[in-house]
């Protein structure tokens, strides 16, 4: 029996990796990808200070260190069910049976899918799969895109994808009705940019950011949008339907209300041989349901997220989460949040030699203030959040023990 | 047709010359890079479509890319279906749509 699975050899699975192995812990890390990193890998962005922040780089840094360390990491690697043992945790994955005294998930997030007719032609994928597909694998995913959904990622991306050679025809929202949330309200969607303002050159949503309240961005918006990186960002434009017999031809669109009603008569077609539907980023915490961990449901976290405490423990003995299964934010909290996990692991197996309590704390302080710092923030009211959930953690810890 | 690899990229780099892999999709060759994924290396190809919906028959490619979605499910050497997101090239791979199923095996059922 080894000391600790690592469940996704990303930022924070390799974080929890390398501060458990530096003291001393033997650490297997798994992953269905063909390579480490997760969606570090993809990430490539401009720091306000003009420096790119590169995630092959940043991944490959964690590599070797985690290498260097003595961390088993194992690629193309499926883990499909989980047991609790009374010593520990066994591991099924699609290579072997693993058996460990602690277990991380550090499995990330998925897209939420925009189920817009003719979703399923090929040439539409998700905004990560563009990513993926331009940056890390270095294929461009077509020649001309348009990208359905305005949020954070999304505009990322969309300068990402312009890096690799490929023209963004547009961005514009899914149609009214698709899904129960607001990506469809120009008034929200406004909302959410506005979190973007300081990566924005262009001058209306820096000034929007400052001054102006989502909602009167909404309207005084102007129709045909404006342009971030010379890409239209179109909040009063929807998308109807994706349009092409064999694969993608374009879009079908039409001119919206502030409030998100169809204005009859401006629908037309649009061409493009790609589109990337960006519907935002859940959880992905299939595993620890698998496992059985109590879970709670938090939109600033952005869906359902298994109960944990501020040393990422679940309610499940030796079951530790870290990254974004606990809750959508960036890859450098993400990261900070491996560290205390893996700490905290090496704590409970007292491995931590000398001052283990503050050295645990003094993790959770970093990742505080690396959530502070976080250049984008993908929902408002993050800490509050997770204060909260902590402390739904603990009341229902007691409750237990009064059963 | 127009290459669709990225081989130069003003923050990442040029790519270093790679390995050439040759690999066969519903017997028609191709022409992969090592590190390739066999998803990546068809839509560098301009292969779009991997597989036809098993009832319905539309055609289907990749998605999510990162192997949540298993749209990209195709045929590996005649054996398993593996995810082509997921899966890296060797040499003389044998790949194949996966197959649709006979149209009277699933249309009339009920649920």
């Amino acid at each position: 029996m080894i000391d600790l699975v690592v469940v996704g050899a990303g930022p924070a699975g390799l974080g929890a990796a390398i501060a458990a192995a530096e003291n001393g812990l033997k650490v297997c890390v798994l992953d269905e990808f063909v390579k480490p990193g997760g969606r570090l890998l993809g990430q490539l962005h401009e720091e306000p200070d003009g420096k790119w922040v590169n995630g092959i780089e940043e991944a490959q840094k964690l590599h070797s260190r985690a290498i260097e360390l003595g961390v088993n990491i194992l690629c193309g690697v499926s883990v499909y069910d989980l047991i609790k043992l009374p010593t520990g945790w066994c591991v099924y994955t699609t290579d072997k049976t693993i058996e460990s005294k602690c277990l991380l998930l550090a499995t990330g997030a998925s897209e939420t899918p925009l189920p817009i007719p003719g979703w399923t032609l090929p040439g539409v994928m998700s905004i990560g799969a563009a990513q993926v597909m331009g940056n890390v694998h270095r294929v461009k995913p077509g020649e001309k895109g348009i990208i359905i959904g305005v949020n954070v990622l999304s505009v990322a991306i969309a300068r990402e994808l312009q890096l690799c050679g490929v023209h963004i025809e547009n961005i514009l929202l899914p149609k009214p009705g698709i899904t129960s949330g607001d990506s469809a309200n120009p008034e929200k969607m406004m909302e959410s940019l506005l979190r973007l303002t300081h990566l924005a050159p262009s001058p209306l949503i820096r000034f929007g950011g400052k001054w102006v309240s989502p909602k009167l961005g909404a309207r005084l918006f102007p129709k045909n949008g404006f342009k971030m990186w010379g890409i239209p960002i179109q909040l009063r434009k929807t998308a109807l339907e994706i349009v092409g017999e064999k694969q993608v031809e374009g879009v079908r669109i039409a001119d919206i209300s502030a409030t998100g009603e169809i204005v009859p008569g401006t629908e037309k077609v649009i061409d493009a041989d790609f589109v990337c539907i960006a519907g935002g980023l859940t959880p992905m915490s299939e595993l620890a349901a698998v496992a059985g961990c109590s879970f709670s449901y938090v939109p600033e976290l952005g869906g359902h997220v298994p109960l944990h405490n501020e040393y990422m423990q679940t309610n499940l003995g030796g079951l530790y989460v870290a990254g974004n299964i606990t809750g959508i934010e960036s890859a450098k909290v993400a990261r900070a949040q491996g560290k205390v996990a893996g700490l905290s692991i090496a704590r409970e197996l007292n491995a931590l030699k000398d001052h283990a309590d503050e050295k645990v704390s003094e993790a959770i302080a970093q990742t505080i203030e690396t959530r502070r710092n976080a250049l984008i923030q993908f929902q408002p009211g993050i800490e509050e959040a997770r204060t909260e959930l902590h402390y739904k953690f603990y009341e229902s810890a007691e409750k237990r023990i009064s059963i | 047709m127009k290459s669709m690899r990225v081989n130069d990229h003003p923050v990442l780099g040029s790519l270093e010359k790679q390995k050439k892999i040759n690999i066969y999709f519903d017997g028609q060759p191709y022409v992969a890079y090592e590190g390739d994924t066999i998803a990546s290396a068809l839509l560098a190809s301009g292969v779009r479509t991997l597989r036809k919906h098993e009832d319905k028959d539309t055609p289907r490619g990749i998605y999510c890319n990162i192997g949540h979605c298993f749209e990209c499910r195709v045929q590996l050497n005649g054996k398993n279906t593996v995810r082509a997101c997921l899966t890296p090239v060797e040499n003389n791979m044998k790949i194949e749509s996966n197959i649709s199923l006979s149209p009277t095996s699933l249309k009339g059922g009920t649920l």
